[in-house]
């Protein structure tokens, strides 16, 4: 058929149909863009963005691009889990299920647009810390920047996924993502900088895929690193944790809203067909 | 070349068979109800014809197609108008048309629609804002905004007040106007007698009773009842017909096949007593009867 939609424009539908509700969801947008912003102000406020001792960079230097992972990680993680799992049980993904537009790429829309919310996160933080707090771009490590930033998107996207295909319900996600990101979080350099952490937590936070996002995004914009800046170890481990994500996740995902829904159980007595 | 083919068909939950050999045939242009009580089989049936389940026997043709694998081919010529309201609340009319719209290679435009069913005041205004009947009819929208050939309408009515569902009824016939295949279930009688041209009595998941709203079960045949009630002071053996019953309400009830002949004579004993029949009604057994008799014998 002439006007059939092609598969491009379909997922670029779906990525704007899926950023307009994002922005129709204040709280979302809030928790996305606005108060990682505020931990900026926060800690620069406290420490003052000095050097940190023993780190070499300063206060800001070390915590824009972490907080900028950060509210990237909930656009990706979050949204996508969240949103998911309550399209589900309102019956939106059923729906979808019904129309042309291939279960993929419905999951296209989804991380596309989580991409460029998360992408608009990073330019806002790193923004505000090269207007603000003497932080500078790296054109050398650029690329670097942009391929972690990519590839931890995938990883984090693959993970809110799993989260939706595992959640008993939409009320649950919240629980699932705040309890699972912000202990991750405390370990990942991204609201703490220690300068010798136990080993434990140092090993704990290689293990989860945020810390190395984190480390591998800010030594991007390191002005006392040398080189391109690509952190393999950092992007493999990112890679492994996205590919078992969307491995289970497709295996458990479900369109159907989980559970029987009750029916208003009606049976009226039909009228008489009067002949007289 | 029939629109649905269906021999065959089973589905199983656990031990259970939700649908134990459905056969159904829906030519071109038809409006078919799928009529059975809650757990009859009717929403797995229609389901797995949507290809949103899998079935495990028989066969199915929907548009040339095998539901299980039609795919994006079939899915823009059908349109499933759920039975709950499931679009986000956050949009606004026109947009969730215009949305869904998007998605299909023909498509009725967007004001068409909303005139269609009915929704020019609200097209600007949140889904949230909505009424339960406005949600229905803005479901209505969605599923026809691909200008289907085959429309799946899953209880269009259920929990409707009996002014909403007149008001649904015409647009739903105004729908049937435009030559569109419909395949309608629903658990009301009159809702199947009044929209359909042929209906299908499923329960327990097994086809027990087909034809049209006329003829379904003995229904064109069937016996015509006349119901009075007794005159003050006249015994029942007194009444010049031999089927005359008398029922626990205190009326007297006749069942003919003969009716004008036993009207005739009913009338005529009692101008020529003096009597008045008060509340004399004649009727036809009603769909509910047959379908009442059919599902729980």
């Amino acid at each position: 058929m002439a006007d059939r939609p092609t598969t491009a424009r379909l997922v670029l539908d779906q990525i704007r149909y899926q950023n307009k509700l994002f922005w129709r969801t204040p709280i979302a947008a809030f928790f996305t863009l606005v108060f990682p912003l505020m931990l900026l102000f926060l800690f620069t406020a406290i420490f003052g963005n000095e050097e940190i001792e023993g780190l070499g960079v300063t206060t800001a230097q070390f915590f824009a691009p972490g907080l900028a992972v950060f509210a990237a990680v909930s656009a990706a993680y979050s949204n996508i889990a969240i949103g998911t799992a309550f399209a589900r049980e309102d019956g939106i993904l059923k729906r979808i299920r019904g129309t042309p537009v291939p279960p993929s790429v419905y999951m296209a829309g989804r991380v596309g647009s989580s991409v460029y919310i998360g992408l608009l996160a990073v330019v806002v933080m790193i923004g505000v810390g090269i207007a603000f707090y003497g932080m500078e771009l790296i054109p050398r490590a650029l690329v670097a920047a942009t391929v972690t930033f990519l590839v931890g998107m995938l990883c984090w996207a693959s993970l809110g996924f799993l989260v939706a295909a595992i959640a008993p319900n939409g009320d649950s996600t919240p629980a699932i993502t705040n309890g699972t990101l912000l202990p991750i979080a405390f370990v990942s350099d991204v609201f703490i900088a220690m300068t010798d952490p136990p080993a434990w937590m140092d090993f704990v936070g290689d293990f989860f895929p945020l810390k190395p996002f984190v480390v591998a995004f800010r030594d991007a914009f390191d002005p006392t690193l040398t080189g391109p800046q690509f952190h393999w170890r950092e992007l493999a481990v990112m890679t492994a944790w996205g590919l078992v994500a969307a491995l289970l996740a497709i295996r458990l995902f479900k369109w159907d809203p989980k559970g029987d829904r009750s029916r208003p159980k009606a049976r009226k007595a039909d009228e008489p067909v009067k002949i007289v | 070349m029939p629109v649905v083919e269906v021999s065959g068909l089973v589905k199983r939950y656990a031990d259970v068979d939700a649908v134990a050999g459905v056969d159904l045939t829906i030519e071109p242009g038809e409006v078919f109800a799928l009529l059975g009580p809650n757990g009859a089989g009717k929403t797995t049936t229609v389901e797995i014809l949507e290809g949103h389940r899998d079935r495990d026997g028989g066969s199915v043709t929907v548009l040339g197609y095998d539901p299980a694998t039609g795919g994006r081919e079939l899915r823009e010529r059908i349109g499933i108008v759920l039975q709950e309201s499931s679009v986000e609340p956050v949009l606004d009319v026109r947009e969730a048309i215009d949305i869904y719209g998007a998605m299909y290679p023909r498509r009725i435009p967007t004001g068409d629609l909303i005139e269609m069913v009915g929704l020019q005041e609200k097209a600007d205004s949140r889904i949230k804002t909505l009424s339960g009947g406005q949600r229905r009819r803005l479901e209505l929208a969605l599923g026809l905004v691909g200008d289907p050939d085959l429309v799946f309408l899953d209880e269009p009515t259920t929990g409707f007040d009996p002014s909403a569902r007149r008001q649904a009824w015409s647009v739903l016939e105004n729908l049937t106007s435009l030559g569109k295949t419909i395949l309608l279930t629903t658990h009301y009688m009159d809702e199947a007698q009044h929209l359909a041209d042929r209906i299908a009595v499923i329960n327990r998941g097994v086809i027990i009773a087909e034809g049209t709203p006329d003829t379904l079960g003995r229904r064109g045949d069937g016996e015509t009842r006349i119901e009075f009630s007794l005159p003050a002071g006249v015994g029942i053996e007194l009444i010049p017909v031999p089927e005359a019953q008398r029922m626990e309400n205190g009326l007297v009830r006749v069942s003919t096949v003969t009716p004008t002949k036993t009207l005739h004579e009913l009338t005529h004993w009692a101008v020529a007593g003096g009597l008045e029949l008060d509340r004399l009604e004649i009727t036809r057994p009603s769909l509910e009867d047959v379908y009442l008799e059919l599902t729980d014998g």
